[in-house]
């Protein structure tokens, strides 16, 4: 393949597969150890009903409008999902189940009712996300990296999910101690004045914020893999923090990479003609990397007490 | 006809500035009280021990006090002001199971989460809040296991870890929730020790302690509790017989209760 | 319309999916109740999304063997196998690794997913695939609804019906206690196999009417608002199956009025609105009930409090305790108390030296347990025995 294709075709999706996975996997690590994994399933799940009612309103698909709305599902099934548990005393996963399932179905509900058949919205889209078709048409070859009218041409979801993975990290830097503490010890985190509930408000959101950005490229569902998989795989391989997080994000690269490059390439290699989907291929390696770890992490294994 | 709000200034148990006084605090787990309209107030400098049968609300008192639960009614200062304005000079150590210990951390970053307030969200470790994090844990005698996992640590090496964490906070109010809950006699002994430690110094320090037998060698004051106040004063005064009737009701065989009353400190 | 809807009148196939959709929530809800109550609603997630591979395997397979693919019981045995895969997938983990359930009903959910999209664009590119219409695994889709479809679907949900009802005792007794219920000798693990086959025998079997994605509303929705209703567990099972069913009923039966409202969400919206409306109104653990008992426990806490501050002659601290002593007549405005008030003051002090009395004496064990701060003596003890406390208070001296 010429530098010219890899560039305009490949090197974009790549990119934000990339981005996207990292930008998941470094809350998920917090979401894992919390046993709040499952927040990534709801929110996913609450992006269509988000992206359907922002569309009913400004009649339009645009970008900022929609992420507004998945954002805003995302939140509300949140704090939904806090209110049911507490108001019907119920686990949280059972709140959840209710939630997602009910804003999910509206979101469909509404779908049907309206005649989006004109423009570029339907479920599929919504589930399985299209990486693939975030090219960058501008490009002339590795020449157009440093030439400013091609960088202008690049695909918006690169810059948004770089400013996105970007708002993540300073999260993570500014209150990682905060974080720690309060995931370890959420008592201890109260008695020296931690603010638990806001450190516990911003996780969710920008979690949400993760999922909101990443679903247009790979899909609602698939951002699940992304949250979980990395994360949990890299708990297998270390007992300390800040290199399971390091671990993570070198996960959450290998399975974006790994699952372009086979979804791309691998059905051209077992003498198919058609790629397949490129997300779908993502979620799988990150699979196949939790698997492995799970088999043969030096980690795997709770500590055995010697009570 | 009673003048109730002058009664204030009589009121001679409430030392304004005391370490910790306790107003008519209710902490309620859904309709049952767990601590009814409790009063009391802790001596600076001192050993207080908080004693009650299990369900008592020992642990609730506590949390209610920091502020980890929320209280249905009463008030509580610290040091003669709220707590948010004295956070600095209290340290709390959580009863052991009360977290997860498979959590991916060493015990140094344990320890150094009892400079929190100090470090801030953004400050840096530097050398010498290491070495105050190690000075921390060779005083429970745990240097030698800075860099271990939590998990693989015994109970009682669990429980010193805690108490390590606290001493980084450098407080004047120590709270401990059972902190000799499930642990080896040397740990105790251990605790203790640095317990007593931080009496000598001046601090004042608050137990909820089960073990009724070890509560005259460890304690100078005690509270007794059962969902209720019952009484509160130096241990020699309040640990009476009929004081522990009172506490324990039927919950403590006749003969227990001789015994313990009888007890020579 | 829907009243033609609801009595069976919009035609065949409208009233084979209607009886269908009533067969599928009836059996769903009594299954699921067993999952809710043993804590692990979403596992029903995991197991419905990881049928998606294999629909798309068992298309794959029957076409390479000559078949068209879209025969349903080939597509659902393929579906069956998967899910029980991915069931194994999370047991796996859960056991042999240190992950929480959480973390591995979502891996399992979202990878298995996400290689069911891979295995749906292979079939995309197939020239059979086109009309596959495999997609309709996700959201459901009941338009083509065959005789045969609606005969498994009944075959399917009265087996599973049959089965749960069959093992309810054990189930419930392993979904309250698993440590004692292994105790007893009740195979445990075996049981808990059984109790995923039936959540993954519905949910294969409800993909044709509401999809897979929102398959598992049918399972958690109906068992969360029938435990609304009662405290007893062998209640909640015949509940949240009448709920099931009367949701479903009635939102296929919505559902075939209009061309544009799809049956799967129309009945999940319509099981959540019973949901929230149960939320709101239901007798005891309702929010209105809930909100209602504690105002007027936090009011009976500070009016006693009040009363005891009064009587020993303390302050009273809180605004909200002054505001009611002296809406009720007890104090003025200045924390000073009225006549009235200091006569129940005096009796909330006696009351108060009753119970003292009352938890040092062994023989009112069971009365002194009953101790809350707030209970009247009178609820728990004979006027004999108040008489009797009263004559030990009087002999103790002061």
């Amino acid at each position: 393949m010429s530098g010219f294709e890899f560039v305009a075709l490949s090197l974009p999706p790549m990119v934000i597969g990339v981005l996207a996975a990292i930008a998941c996997a470094l809350p998920g690590n917090f979401l894992v150890l919390r046993r709040q994994a499952l927040i990534g399933d709801a929110i996913s799940h609450v992006v269509l009903p988000g992206i359907v009612v922002a569309f009913l309103l400004t009649g339009m698909v645009s970008t900022w409008p929609m992420m507004i709305g998945a954002g805003g599902a995302a939140i509300v099934s949140v704090l939904l999902i806090e209110a049911i548990r507490r108001l019907a005393r119920i686990e949280a996963g059972a709140a959840m189940g209710v939630v997602f399932t009910a804003m999910f179905a509206g979101g469909v509900l509404l779908l049907e009712q309206t005649d989006t058949s004109s423009v570029h919205l339907d479920v599929e889209h919504a589930l399985y996300g299209n990486l693939e078709s975030l090219i960058w048409l501008d490009a002339a070859g590795w020449g157009s990296l440093v030439d400013p009218v091609a960088l202008a041409g690049l695909p918006p979801e690169l810059l948004r999910m770089a400013v996105v993975a970007c708002v993540i990290v300073a999260f993570l830097l500014v209150f990682w101690r905060g974080l720690k503490i309060s995931t370890f010890d959420e008592g201890f985190a109260r008695s020296v004045g931690v603010p638990v509930r806001l450190i516990g408000g911003l996780l969710v959101v920008l979690s949400a914020l993760a999922a909101v950005a990443a679903f247009d490229a790979v899909g609602s569902i698939i951002v699940i893999a992304m949250f979980i998989c990395p994360p949990a795989a890299a708990r297998l391989m270390t007992d300390r923090l800040e290199i399971q997080v390091a671990w993570s994000v070198g996960f959450a690269t290998l399975s974006a990479v790994a699952g372009y490059v086979l979804a791309g390439y691998g059905p051209l290699w077992i003498g198919f003609e058609n790629a397949v989907s490129a997300a779908g291929m993502i979620a799988t390696v990150s699979g196949l990397v939790l698997a492995v770890a799970a088999i043969f992490g030096p980690h795997r294994k709770g500590a055995q007490l010697p009570r | 006809m009673l003048r109730v709000v002058q009664s204030q200034a009589n009121d001679t148990t409430a030392d304004p500035a005391a370490p910790l006084s306790i107003r008519g605090l209710t902490v309620s787990y859904g309709q049952k009280p767990a601590v009814f309209s409790v009063d009391f107030t802790a001596r600076a400098g001192r050993m207080t021990a908080i004693v009650g049968p299990n369900g008592a609300g020992k642990s609730t008192l506590l949390k209610a006090v920091l502020g980890i639960e929320t209280a249905v009614a009463g008030q509580v200062r610290v040091f003669g002001a709220d707590l948010s304005m004295q956070r600095h000079r209290v340290a709390y150590v959580p009863q052991r199971a009360s977290v997860d210990w498979d959590f991916p951390t060493r015990v140094i970053d344990v320890v150094l989460g009892g400079l929190y307030r100090e470090l801030g969200l953004l400050g840096r470790v530097r050398k010498h809040h290491m070495d105050y994090a190690r000075d921390c844990l060779s005083r429970v005698g745990m240097e030698e296991f800075e860099g271990r996992q939590i998990g693989q640590l015994s109970g009682g090496q669990q429980q010193r870890v805690f108490l390590a964490r606290a001493l980084a906070q450098n407080a004047d109010l120590y709270l401990l929730d059972e902190p000799f809950a499930g642990v080896d006699a040397a740990t105790e002994r251990a605790i203790v020790a640095v317990l007593k430690g931080l009496k000598a110094e001046g601090r004042t320090v608050i137990v909820v302690h089960h073990d009724l037998s070890t509560l005259r060698d460890y304690f100078d004051d005690v509270w007794l509790i059962s969902t209720r106040r019952v009484a509160e004063g130096p241990v020699k005064e309040v640990f009476t017989e009929a004081n522990l009737r009172a506490t324990y009701g039927g919950r403590l065989a006749p003969a227990q209760i001789d015994m313990l009353s009888r007890q020579d400190g | 319309m829907l009243v033609d809807a609801l009595f069976l009148q919009m035609g065949y196939n409208a009233t084979l999916v209607t009886l269908g959709a009533g067969l599928l929530g009836f059996a769903a809800g009594i299954s699921g109740t067993f999952l809710f109550l043993r804590n692990r609603a979403l596992l029903s997630d995991a197991i419905s999304h990881a049928t998606l591979p294999g629909v798309a395997l068992a298309f794959l397979l029957m076409v390479a063997l000559g078949g068209d693919g879209r025969s349903l019981p080939g597509l659902l045995a393929g579906s069956a196998v998967s899910a029980l895969l991915g069931l194994l997938c999370v047991n796996a983990l859960v056991r042999h690794t240190r992950l929480n359930e959480d973390a591995a009903i979502g891996a399992v959910l979202s990878v298995f997913f996400g290689f069911g999209v891979v295995l749906l664009t292979v079939i995309q590119t197939l020239p059979q695939g086109r009309q596959a219409g495999l997609e309709s695994f996700l959201l459901g889709s009941t338009a083509a609804m065959l005789w045969a479809d609606a005969l498994i679907i009944a075959g399917g949900g009265a087996a599973v019906v049959v089965l749960a009802l069959l093992f309810r005792r054990p189930f419930l007794l392993v979904a309250f206690d698993a440590a004692y219920a292994r105790a007893r000798g009740l195979p445990v693990a075996r049981l808990d196999l059984l109790m995923m086959g039936l959540v993954m025998a519905i949910t294969v079997v409800g993909l044709k009417i509401v999809g897979l994605i929102l398959v598992v509303a049918l399972l958690i929705v109906p068992p969360v608002t029938a435990r609304l209703w009662t405290d007893v567990a062998a209640r909640v099972v015949w509940l949240s199956g009448i709920f099931g069913a009367s949701a479903a009923y009635v939102g296929a039966a919505i559902s075939a009025t209009a061309p544009d409202l799809p049956t799967g969400p129309i009945i999940v919206l319509v099981s959540f609105v019973v949901f929230v409306v149960s939320l709101l109104l239901a007798p005891s653990r309702g929010v209105l009930a809930a909100w209602l008992r504690y105002r007027r426990f936090q009011k009976r806490i500070h009016i006693r409090q009040g009363l005891l501050a009064l009587a020993q002659g303390h302050p009273i601290y809180e605004r909200l305790t002054l505001r009611l002593l002296v809406a009720a007549g007890w104090a003025r405005g200045d924390g000073v108390a009225t006549d009235d008030g200091m006569g129940y003051a005096a009796r909330a002090l006696r009351d108060e030296a009753r119970w003292t009395a009352l938890r040092t004496d062994n023989r009112f064990e069971a009365a002194a347990a009953m101790y809350d701060g707030v209970r009247d003596i009178d609820t728990v003890l004979t006027s004999d025995q108040i008489a009797e406390i009263d004559r030990r208070i009087a002999e103790t001296p002061a």
